[in-house]
């Protein structure tokens, strides 16, 4: 979406994990990356633990994975420390079970920052940030770096996992089953504030893809610009594989290339299969 | 340690495989930083055909132990545009650029090769003959008289490099070696995927859009190994080999085994940069060996 990306260092660098932190159901992992320059919010990296990923044992995980930044900052005063990388990981399989494995000192193998990010509202609007699950990742980095800040609307499925919304400032939480916040979708949150403030904000979301397609209509029917990070299976992040294309009304793009911040205007579905 | 490839001279003999790295979408998200570090000693452009091609529908990509399986269905942006656009952007790269063409009938391959054959931006032609003809239904590179015939028709229309992509799905695939080179090619490259298939836990059925996909990454160096052996003994033209390349180690086997250039395919879309590993691991070996 942004017409200007961050560029990434050629290959694949090691970065050490210098912390792993639980936050319910999530972890958060932090990395030292002494090569890389900071990431645009919205950006990605596709990571890869440096041992027992794929390769000799020829098992699963084989391919690295792609994650948005949650969150991103020089180490110390000066360059010199490098940038502190965050990701925010949930275990759902085997390569995001051997991330949540890692631990301080283990090596993280990563390619980015990748792909273009959000940006600044339009047309003197203020941002409205809509999460899913582990989806939010993207909206903190993009909360910290908004001048005026960002009201966050942000949905999960329990409470376990509702914890990560402390990883953003003063959101408002909706969870499908009522343990915390608003008993049901966070999107019936966006529709209260869309009938209040439509032509007022521009929508910034990323989640499941069920909850990114009704913010994406939500958003058509109120007139609201919005900017969906969507997420599709990638191989390589950098438009070598033509894996992770998604389709708009000019065709299939390379989520990768062109994404993974899409407005919502090029978008017929949000429903991107992964 | 350079190589000499029909008659093109290479810094190094580890290339890409076509269709594995995109060098325009790499400049995008890396820049300059590509240029200097070009990871292979010629590039080969993915699949062009006469035809703008969107490709298969999502899902695309199912990852195996130690591999990938894909069913991308050849999306580019067909000859005049990619001839318009691509070529002047792909000349800026400092290697040699080798483009890989596919028609469904003869005579739209002999359209790609003439056409690329007036481009002096192309040291070489790679034919991908894993496709039908859509005119006797036979997948091209699977049958020897197939490949003859195509090889007959375009032969004569250019004194470039034609390289012919074998297909490993093939019941004999030195024989159709053998039929290429009688009929003109000037090396064979090989292996391309090998043809798989993967099941929606949830539904049963085919997990990708285009039901089936091609195999690729470590999971296939063996057969690679074996196939580009029996290749190579068959035909008196340079052998390209590839398969499941992660290392210095897997490269010097496939060289071993009869093949003149390695390519590297799978293992750059987990590393951008690890075809430079492979060559400067490669490098090492052959110099500890030649002691």
């Amino acid at each position: 979406m942004s017409a200007e990306r961050t560029l990434a260092p050629f290959g694949r660098r090691l970065a050490p994990i210098t912390a792993s932190e639980q936050h319910g159901a999530y972890v958060v992992l932090r990395c030292s990356d002494l090569e890389g320059p900071p990431p645009d919010p919205g950006q990605f990296y596709m990571l890869a633990a440096s041992s027992r990923w794929g390769g000799g044992d020829s098992e699963r995980p084989f391919l690295p994975r792609a994650f948005s930044v949650l969150r991103a900052g020089w180490v110390g005063a000066d360059s010199n420390g490098g940038v502190e990388l965050q990701f925010l990981v949930e275990d759902v399989g085997p390569g995001t079970k051997r991330l949540c494995e890692l631990r301080p000192g283990d090596g993280l193998l990563l390619v980015g920052p990748l792909g273009s990010g959000f940006a600044q509202p339009r047309d003197g609007r203020r941002a409205l940030l809509v999460g899913g699950g582990v989806g939010i990742a993207p909206l903190a980095i993009w909360q910290d770096q908004l001048a005026a800040g960002a009201q966050a609307l942000l949905g999960f499925r329990d409470a376990a996992r509702a914890a990560g919304a402390a990883l953003l400032a003063s959101a408002q939480v909706a969870t499908d089953d009522g343990s915390v916040g608003h008993h049901g979708l966070v999107t019936e949150l966006l529709a209260l504030e869309l009938e209040r403030a439509a032509d007022e904000v521009e929508v910034y979301a990323c989640g499941p893809p069920a909850m990114l397609d009704t913010v994406r209509q939500l958003c058509a029917e109120h007139a609201a610009p919005a900017q969906l990070a969507l997420e599709s299976g990638m191989a390589c992040g950098f438009g070598a594989c033509f894996g992770c294309v998604v389709p708009t009304r000019d065709g299939y793009v390379r989520l990768c290339l062109e994404g993974p911040v899409l407005d919502a205007a090029v978008l017929e579905t949000a429903l991107v299969e992964q | 340690m350079s190589v000499s490839f029909c008659g093109i001279d290479l810094e190094h003999p580890i290339i890409n495989g076509s269709g594995t790295f995109d060098a325009i979408a790499a400049r995008r998200a890396f820049g300059d930083a590509l240029l200097e570090r070009f990871p292979f000693a010629a590039f080969v452009s993915k699949t062009v055909t006469v035809a703008p091609r969107q490709g298969n529908p999502p899902p695309r990509l199912w990852e195996l132990p130690g591999g990938l399986m894909n069913s991308i269905g050849l999306p580019n942006k067909g000859l005049e545009r990619f001839a318009a656009e691509d070529l002047p952007a792909l000349a800026a790269l400092p290697v040699p650029v080798i483009v890989n063409v596919m028609g469904f009938s003869r005579e739209e391959v002999a359209a790609l090769v003439e056409a690329f054959d007036a481009r002096s931006e192309v040291v070489a032609l790679e034919l991908n003959v894993s496709c039908p003809n859509v005119e006797t239904g036979l997948v091209m590179g699977a049958d020897p008289w197939e490949v003859s015939a195509l090889l007959e028709r375009v032969r004569p229309l250019t004194s470039k490099p034609l390289i012919v992509k074998l297909t490993p799905n093939a019941t004999d695939v030195p024989a159709v070696a053998r039929a290429a080179e009688a009929a003109g090619a000037s090396a064979l490259a090989l292996i391309n995927t090998l043809r798989g298939m993967a099941l929606d836990p949830r539904t049963g059925e085919p997990w990708l859009g285009g039901r089936t996909g091609g195999v690729s990454g470590p999971t296939v160096k063996a057969i690679a190994l074996a196939q580009v052996n029996s290749v190579a003994d068959a035909v008196e033209v340079p052998v390209v080999g590839m398969g499941g390349v992660q290392s210095g180690r897997d490269a010097l086997d496939l060289m071993r085994a009869g093949a003149t250039l390695v390519a590297v395919g799978t293992e750059s879309f987990r590393d951008p940069a690890a075809a430079l590993r492979v060559a400067s691991e490669l490098d090492q070996l052959l110099a500890n060996s030649a002691v």
